[in-house]
């Protein structure tokens, strides 16, 4: 596989068109919500996002909004379809090592146990100016998480 | 003594000997800068003079690059680097002060460049101001202006006032660097920002000059060719509606003086900002033009040494222009890398240089038109440089331009420092392709190419 092949991996543009939890969804009743917008100013990406937790601090619901590039969109995609149910702490650590990967210039080997299809944006880390569509969706949703309220 | 060689201004690239045109000193502009009908660069002085730049030698991603982001910055040719270099290697002082003969030597370098480049666009040689870059000229009007607000330069400065009820007029068309300066000139005199609007076409609507246009207008800052529409405005319009009701005029020659042969005093605009690294010069030299008397009479912006007459523990007086603007040490490698590159492209010919562009940018045109799912932006009819900008339908920029790059091709994807104008198209991004003398026919093809074939890669 060339370069560009590695970054556009079908997984990528599979669910840059699927866009799973897109659009924003009504926040529901008694559960903590919290938003954030996300703005990429060199490209002009941008994303909102809408995280929903219980009171046992586990993610229910992600849903978003974006215009941006197939990375971008594909990284809310994935990522919306991994953190329901997830605790806070699972999320901050799948972030963690999220990051690493984006970091290693393509020098790792990511575990698919613990990242799913976001193991696919492998490839983006040897392009490091992608590094940056690929993190929004994160950021976005951690911002969000911290901000959570009833 | 100190053993000063040869003077290093003119060292001309090989690849341009035998390369003339009937451009010289006493050519004629159109008034709205327009070149005249010249003949276009060959396909094979085009190779001669590509082969002046070292880095479109080079192979990208395993491919031969194909550099059609000029309009970001444009490649240098090997003489502009090795200027700087030969100033710093044989000349290099600081300028205006010391009895040294380097002191000397890199005095009449640095004034040399200023005549070199002055005369260029027209200019007198002290209608010259040094900048960084264009941005920094057009913030040093925007700055001079709140210091004459503040009542700085006296009566003399008094035309350079604004305050509440008066009014700047900018375009829809401009990049931030000529709009952000304007905001925030309103911002600091309770001045009033207007703008003349563009057609969703992009086109600007010279029509409501007349009405946008009235006794309250102070000044007028318009580009001379859109950064990313490649469009090229029809300045006349604009000055004869300022100087019906007296405003100042501001040009923003960034995409032009690199393209177009221009004449300030042809063009009649009161100032002028451009930037030398779009022009085959460094980065962090750029100049701005202005009227002598209007210079004279403005304050300063960056105050400090090498810009002052007398001065006491209270208070200084300051040089005439271009002096009083030239605050510090300056870059004198950079002048002087400019001043190289305005002789390379003088030896070719402006006129020549924009014909070849025009047909350029008709290539780009008409050729992304063809493909389908692919649209341009810019309306079909304006004059344009080989500037293009367009949108691969259910694609994004992003991915465009680095489908693009993977096959060598080098493009601008973004806002293009333009966020107005992309709402106006209706856009939040574009990719653009832009030219310079070095690109060749074959470099189009290339894009046109490649770009047909960007749909099907990502399964749109």
């Amino acid at each position: 596989m060339n370069e560009l092949d590695q970054l556009y991996q079908q997984v990528i543009l599979d669910h840059s068109k699927r866009r799973i939890g897109s659009p924003l969804v009504e926040t529901t009743e008694g559960l903590l919500h919290g938003e954030s917008h996300q703005h990429n100013p060199i490209c002009g990406d941008q994303i909102r996002v809408r995280v929903e937790l219980d009171d046992q601090e586990h993610f229910t619901s992600m849903s978003w909004e974006g215009d941006g590039c197939s990375i971008s969109m594909a990284s809310a995609s994935v990522l919306a379809e991994m953190l329901p149910e997830l605790t806070k702490e699972e999320f901050l650590g799948k972030r963690d090592y999220f990051r690493e990967m984006m970091r290693s210039k393509g020098n790792f080997q990511p575990d698919e146990e613990v990242l799913e299809d976001a193991a696919a944006f492998v490839g983006v880390s040897k392009f490091p100016a992608r590094v940056k569509c690929a993190m929004l969706a994160w950021v976005a949703a951690e911002v969000a998480m911290h901000e959570a309220r009833k | 003594m100190y053993p000063l060689p040869n003077r290093p201004v003119t060292i001309l690239c090989h690849g341009l000997s035998g390369i003339h045109d009937n451009y010289s000193e006493d050519h004629v502009h159109t008034m709205t800068g327009q070149p005249e009908a010249l003949e276009a660069l060959t396909a094979g002085e085009v190779e001669r003079i590509k082969a002046d730049f070292e880095i479109l030698e080079h192979q990208v991603n395993g491919v031969d690059v194909v550099y059609l982001d000029s309009g970001a910055t444009s490649q240098k040719p090997r003489c502009v680097y090795e200027a700087e270099q030969h100033y710093y290697e044989n000349a290099n002082a600081a300028v205006h002060r010391g009895a040294h003969s380097l002191a000397v030597e890199a005095t009449e370098i640095y004034e040399e460049a200023r005549e070199k480049v002055a005369k260029f666009i027209g200019a007198r040689t002290n209608e010259l101001v040094w900048t960084a870059n264009a941005t920094e000229a057009l913030n040093l009007i925007s700055y001079s202006m709140s210091n004459a607000s503040l009542g700085r330069g006296g009566e003399a400065a008094a035309r350079f006032r604004l305050g509440p009820g008066d009014e700047i007029l900018t375009t829809e068309l401009e990049h931030h660097a000529n709009l952000i300066p304007w905001q925030e000139l309103a911002f600091r005199t309770g001045a009033t920002l207007r703008y003349v609007p563009v057609t969703e076409d992009g086109a600007l609507r010279y029509e409501l000059l007349d009405e946008l246009v009235t006794e309250k207008t102070k000044l007028v800052a318009f580009t001379h060719v859109s950064n990313v529409l490649g469009t090229i405005t029809d300045t006349q319009k604009f000055v004869d509606a300022a100087r019906k009701v007296g405003a100042l005029t501001v040009l923003d020659g960034c995409q032009s003086v690199p393209h177009l042969p221009v004449d300030v005093k042809a063009l009649d605009v009161d100032f002028m900002a451009f930037s030398g690294h779009k022009m085959l010069g460094p980065t962090g030299i750029g100049a701005l033009y202005g009227r002598e008397e209007l210079l004279n009479a403005m304050p300063p912006f960056l105050t400090g040494g090498s810009m002052i007459t007398v001065v006491d523990m209270e208070h200084a007086e300051y040089m005439p222009s271009p002096q009083r603007f030239e605050a510090g040490t300056q870059r004198i490698a950079q002048t002087h890398g400019l001043a190289t590159a305005v002789s390379y492209l003088d030896e070719i010919g402006m006129g020549r240089i924009a014909a070849w562009e025009e047909h350029l940018g008709a290539m780009l045109y008409e050729g992304i038109s063809k493909i389908e799912g692919v649209r341009v932006f810019g309306p079909a009819d304006a004059q344009r440089i080989g500037t293009v900008p367009f949108e691969v339908i259910g694609v994004h920029p992003h991915d465009v331009g680095q489908y693009l790059d993977s096959r060598g091709i080098a493009v601008r994807v973004g806002h293009h420092c333009a966020q107005p104008l992309h709402r106006a198209l209706g856009v939040n991004s574009t990719t653009r392709a832009s030219t310079y003398l070095y690109n060749t026919e074959e470099d189009i093809k290339a894009l046109l190419e490649a770009l047909s074939s960007v749909r099907e890669y990502f399964g749109v």
